[in-house]
């Protein structure tokens, strides 16, 4: 028999149904390569009590004919970021330090009443912020990934971010499955650098109570596999109306599985010009064309579509996700929970209360956001951004009257070594040029697993659908991971 | 008249600039006269009136004044991390219903807005408002003064926020403790145009403003409470002048706190400018252990809010339906009841005014004047309440639900003056013990046998016996002095414990010391 934790969720829901084994033992198994693994830094707290309670709960839900579904049993990594009751539950940042909620995210709530299983937490980039999961009061989290030439063979390699524990736990198999956030890219791009699945919903879909706020208008929960058949099961756990978020939408949830047809025939997929950029390597270029071939081979129509104002989207995008987190970052003041800094006066414990809990990073981000909203700029940036974003919106609406989804790269490079782009934080801020036009847009997009750069590092495509669209953009990644047949291993 | 084209100068924020006040001319009685001319004061206020509702207006927490410190807080209410606001929809309908109630525009589309800043009572670091587009737009007030003038205050926008926690300064020796039971509560910021005149103006549209949201039951006005709170910006100018630098003085809990710091601040703002001296624009806080305004050491950090469309939330969109529905809900509102009462009632603006203050206490007169059964004349009526009736209210600091008189004992005291069964004078005595005792006033006049003598024969006796018994002053009278008429009433009072009817003593005692 295989390893366990080799099997997918949907081959060991299939195997805990035909009572090949327990998920007290799927979930031991888990326990065991996490210890091993712990070298990757990519949890940075394990529950293995809860996660035995868990399983065997579910167990015992099996063994009464009340399986719960597709989940039951499966054993999880979940990401700082999602409020977990009793659990820590930090943004990866100082200034959380020691905070357990008193109540768990509506995302997560949703996953155990499905019956899945609590393995850990992960360590992020610092409040979702970053592309390398390099700013974690944790320390870095490592790629399980490791180039095999070029100057950073050997070297230990990001896996992306803020979601990089996430995606390192799933790439590691030191997790059946992970949750991650996506703002800008920070499911989508860590899923490409670790060779994983990466699926960012639309803005909407998934809710946003319980999960710390980064920027309020692009947050979005979405579930990191090792299949798109993995990640459709996941969302549709995931997904769904709560009146508890007033941005979140009243549609129901389908069966996601149900979309991956296999079929494309007559699909129309868009190749938008203005994501062929100076600089993007060669072989991305060529995967995006491999991509291309094999969508056209099985039956889809490939249309050239323009969507103008593209380049506009990082800049705009660096200005409103600042904003909106300088707002939301607020409430750490050391008053209430979290890190206190004891100062002179109230305004000295602030000061010095943020200083010692916010990272750099955060801190320029604070600095760019509040001053994007301020008097006599306000309307220059903050407000011109969103206007901007209107016209990326629109961009996408009138491309999606000619095609069915839109294939472009996920990322402008491979993972890089660690250390690498860190003296220049737009060097880093690059690193989403591909992903951020489908998160200001508010729109549904997944990064699969295509194909090894030269380097032997994980390279993968990116396909965006129209609002609600994910099962256009499921079932065309399913192909796009058909044709590519990517079983490489780190 | 022309209008008025005056706007304030950039001290104001943005949102207030280039707004036009509607008052030219003035009473003159509200000029101040200083040394060097007079003076006219400007004045406008910006009123937070807690919503009346169950709930906060962004959680499903109780609103309830005086729980326990932090014993109505919710995870918003405390925005821990990952917490989002829902929007209470009652709130929306009370700030639609105050802003017809107002005689303002309704907008159908608003947005809540970000005002950002940090301080202890704020747990989120920012205060969920409304700044571009508020739910309420331009109304008026129609006020009245006790001199029978009335002037209008037109209201620039009412938009609803989250009210702040409270900081308890007297717990410890060593800290300052915060409650967040208030935090999150729904208010009404109700903005008016600068178009109060004097101290005493300022008073009377508060109060007028009160009673309007008591009617609608929009908000209890309870200032004690805090339910009720104004900042009230002052300047002053030589009449026909530019305007003044005005300071605002914030969080004024009372209508006698708002018209004695309006009063003291004007006399400040004239003295300093007469010294030639500047106004500084400042936040300040009135002092009513003092009866003066001081300078407030700021406690907002920063000035600039850095407003932004809030984005856990979505624009606030209403159908003209809705708005219609409420407008038909409204009760009949105190200027449309005075006006009733003084064409139905024949009374004075003056009085009708006072009776419809509150809701309860017209409603009282109402039943007073027409039970269903009995009818009273309501001028009789009104003068009662607004004597001896409000004066005890006032003398015992009671609210009229409290009253120890119902409107059915009042009528039936009425009756009883009405049928002659008791003299006016003696129905004051009647209205005290009624007052005392609650018992109902024939109860009383039969206890104490305070039944007017009305029967003819049993005064005249009395009358003949008091002229026997004083010849000296009938020679008086039948020589020309009538005023010693007067004397021979009280005397046939006194011997009567005031119970003879008094019309009937006069006519008989001008019959018989006339013969």
């Amino acid at each position: 028999m295989a390893k366990l934790t080799d099997l997918t969720i949907a081959e060991a829901g299939v195997g805990l149904a035909a009572g090949d084994f327990t998920a007290r033992e799927l979930t031991d198994a888990y326990l065991l390569e996490m210890e091993a693994s712990r070298g990757l830094n990519a949890y940075f707290e394990e529950t293995p009590e809860r996660a035995r309670e868990m399983a065997e709960a579910s167990d015992a839900r099996r063994g009464r004919g009340e399986a719960s579904g597709p989940l039951d049993g499966i054993p999880l990594a979940i990401k700082d970021l999602f409020c977990t009751e009793g659990v820590l539950s930090t943004s990866s940042s100082r200034i959380l330090e020691g905070f357990r909620p008193t109540y768990e995210s509506t995302v997560t709530q949703q996953l155990w009443d499905a019956g899945a299983v609590l393995l850990g937490k992960t360590s992020m980039d610092e409040f979702a912020m970053g592309s390398a999961n390099i700013t974690s009061c944790y320390g870095p989290v490592i790629n399980p990934w490791k180039a095999s030439g070029g100057d950073a063979a050997g070297k230990d390699m990001v896996p992306g971010g803020s979601s990089g524990g996430s995606a390192a736990a799933v790439a590691a198999r030191i997790a059946a499955g992970a949750t991650g956030t996506d703002t800008g890219g920070s499911i989508r791009q860590p899923g490409a650098f670790c060779g994983v699945v990466g699926l960012k919903p639309t803005y909407g879909r998934c809710s946003r109570w319980g999960i710390i706020a980064f920027a309020s208008s692009l947050d979005q929960a979405g579930p990191i596999t090792r299949t798109v058949r993995d990640a459709a099961i996941m969302l549709g756990g995931m997904a769904g109306y709560d009146p508890k978020d007033s941005t979140s939408v009243d549609l129901p949830v389908p069966d996601f599985t149900t979309a991956l047809t296999g079929d494309i025939r007559g699909l129309r997929v868009g190749v938008p010009a203005e994501y062929r950029m100076d600089g993007t390597p060669a072989e991305i270029e060529a995967l995006w064309q491999q991509g291309v071939d094999w969508l056209c081979e099985a039956g889809a129509e490939i249309v050239n579509i323009s969507l103008p104002h593209t380049k506009y989207a990082l800049p705009a995008y660096y200005i409103v996700a600042p904003a909106e987190a300088s707002s939301n970052l607020a409430r750490y003041d050391g008053m209430r929970y979290g890190l206190r800094v004891e100062g002179e006066d109230l305004t000295d414990t602030y000061e010095r209360t943020r200083e010692a809990g916010f990272g750099a990073e955060v801190k320029r981000r604070i600095m760019i956001g509040t001053y994007v909203l301020s008097a006599g700029y306000y309307d220059a940036y903050y407000l011109k951004a969103q206007r901007v974003r209107t016209r990326i919106s629109e961009d996408f609406k009138s491309a999606f009257e000619n095609c069915d989804v839109i294939l472009t790269p996920t990322t402008p490079s491979t993972a890089f070594a660690l250390g690498e782009k860190q003296d220049d934080p737009i060097a880093m801020y690059l690193n989403d040029i591909f992903t951020v036009p489908a998160s200001m847009a508010g729109l549904p997009a997944i990064s699969v697993p295509a194909g090894l750069s030269a380097d032997g590092l994980p390279l993968g495509l990116h396909l965006i659908g129209p609002a609600f669209g994910e099962e256009a953009v499921l079932r065309a990644a399913d192909m796009i991971e058909r044709a590519a047949g990517f079983d490489a291993r780190p | 008249m022309t209008d008025a084209t005056e706007t304030f100068p950039d001290a104001i924020p943005g949102h207030l600039a280039g707004h036009i006040t509607s008052r030219i001319g003035h009473n003159s009685d509200d000029l101040i006269e200083g040394e060097t001319g007079t003076w006219e004061i400007i004045v406008g206020m910006e009123v937070h009136a807690q919503v009346s509702s169950e709930s906060k207006l962004f959680s499903g927490t109780p609103a309830a004044f005086g729980a326990e410190p932090n014993t109505q807080v919710s995870l918003i209410d405390a925005a821990m991390p990952g917490m989002l606001p829902v929007l209470n929809a009652a709130a929306i309908r009370q700030a639609v219903r105050t802003g017809l109630g107002l005689n303002a525009q309704i907008n159908l589309r608003s947005v809540f807005d970000r005002k950002n800043y940090f301080y202890p009572d704020l747990p989120q670091g920012y205060q969920i408002s409304q700044f571009s587009d508020p739910i309420v737009g331009e109304g008026r007030v129609t006020v009245d003064l006790e001199d029978g003038e009335s002037f209008e205050v037109g209201i620039v926008r009412i938009h609803l926020e989250q009210d702040a926690g409270k900081s308890v300064h007297d717990r410890r020796p060593d800290a300052t403790c915060i409650d967040l039971n208030r935090s999150g509560v729904a208010l009404m910021e109700i903005v008016s145009k600068p178009d109060i005149r004097s101290a005493t103006e300022a008073a009377a549209y508060l109060a007028k403003l009160r009673s309007i949201l008591r009617y609608l039951g929009t908000c209890d006005g309870n200032m004690q409470e805090g339910s009720l709170r104004a900042d009230v910006n002052v300047s002053v100018r030589k009449p026909g002048g530019e305007l003044g630098t005005r300071c605002e003085i914030k969080n004024v809990n009372s209508i006698r706190f708002v018209r004695q710091a309006v009063d003291y601040e004007a006399r400040r703002q004239i003295g300093i400018l007469e010294d030639g001296g500047e106004i500084d624009q400042e936040t300040r806080l009135f002092d009513p252990d003092r009866g003066e305004t001081r300078s407030m050491r700021s406690k907002e950090e920063a000035h600039d809010y850095r407003y932004f469309p809030d984005p856990d939330l979505l624009p606030v969109v209403l159908e003209q339906s809705f708005v219609d529905e409420i407008a038909a809900s409204l009760p009949e509102l105190p200027d449309r009841k005075a006006a009733r009462f003084a064409d139905e009632f024949g009374l004075s603006a003056y009085d009708a005014g006072l009776l419809v203050a509150d809701r309860e206490t017209a409603d009282f007169y109402e039943q007073v004047v027409d039970a269903g059964g009995a009818k009273r004349d309501p001028k009789i009526a009104a003068n009662w309440m607004t004597g001896d009736f409000f004066r005890r209210l006032n003398a015992d600091d009671l609210v009229i639900a409290a009253s120890p008189v119902s409107a059915g004992q009042l009528g039936g005291m009425l009756d009883l003056i009405a049928d002659g069964t008791i003299s006016g004078k003696i129905a004051k005595d009647v209205f005290d013990a009624m007052w005392e005792s609650g018992t109902d006033a024939s109860d009383i006049v039969e206890e104490k046998g305070l039944k007017q003598i009305s029967d003819t024969g049993e005064i005249s006796a009395i009358v003949d016996q008091i002229i026997a018994d004083n010849p000296e002053q009938s020679e008086q009278y039948r020589s020309g002095n009538t005023k010693v008429a007067g004397w021979f009433t009280g005397q046939v009072m006194k011997a009567t414990q005031g119970k003879a009817n008094p019309q009937m003593v006069n006519q008989l005692l001008q019959e018989k010391l006339g013969s």
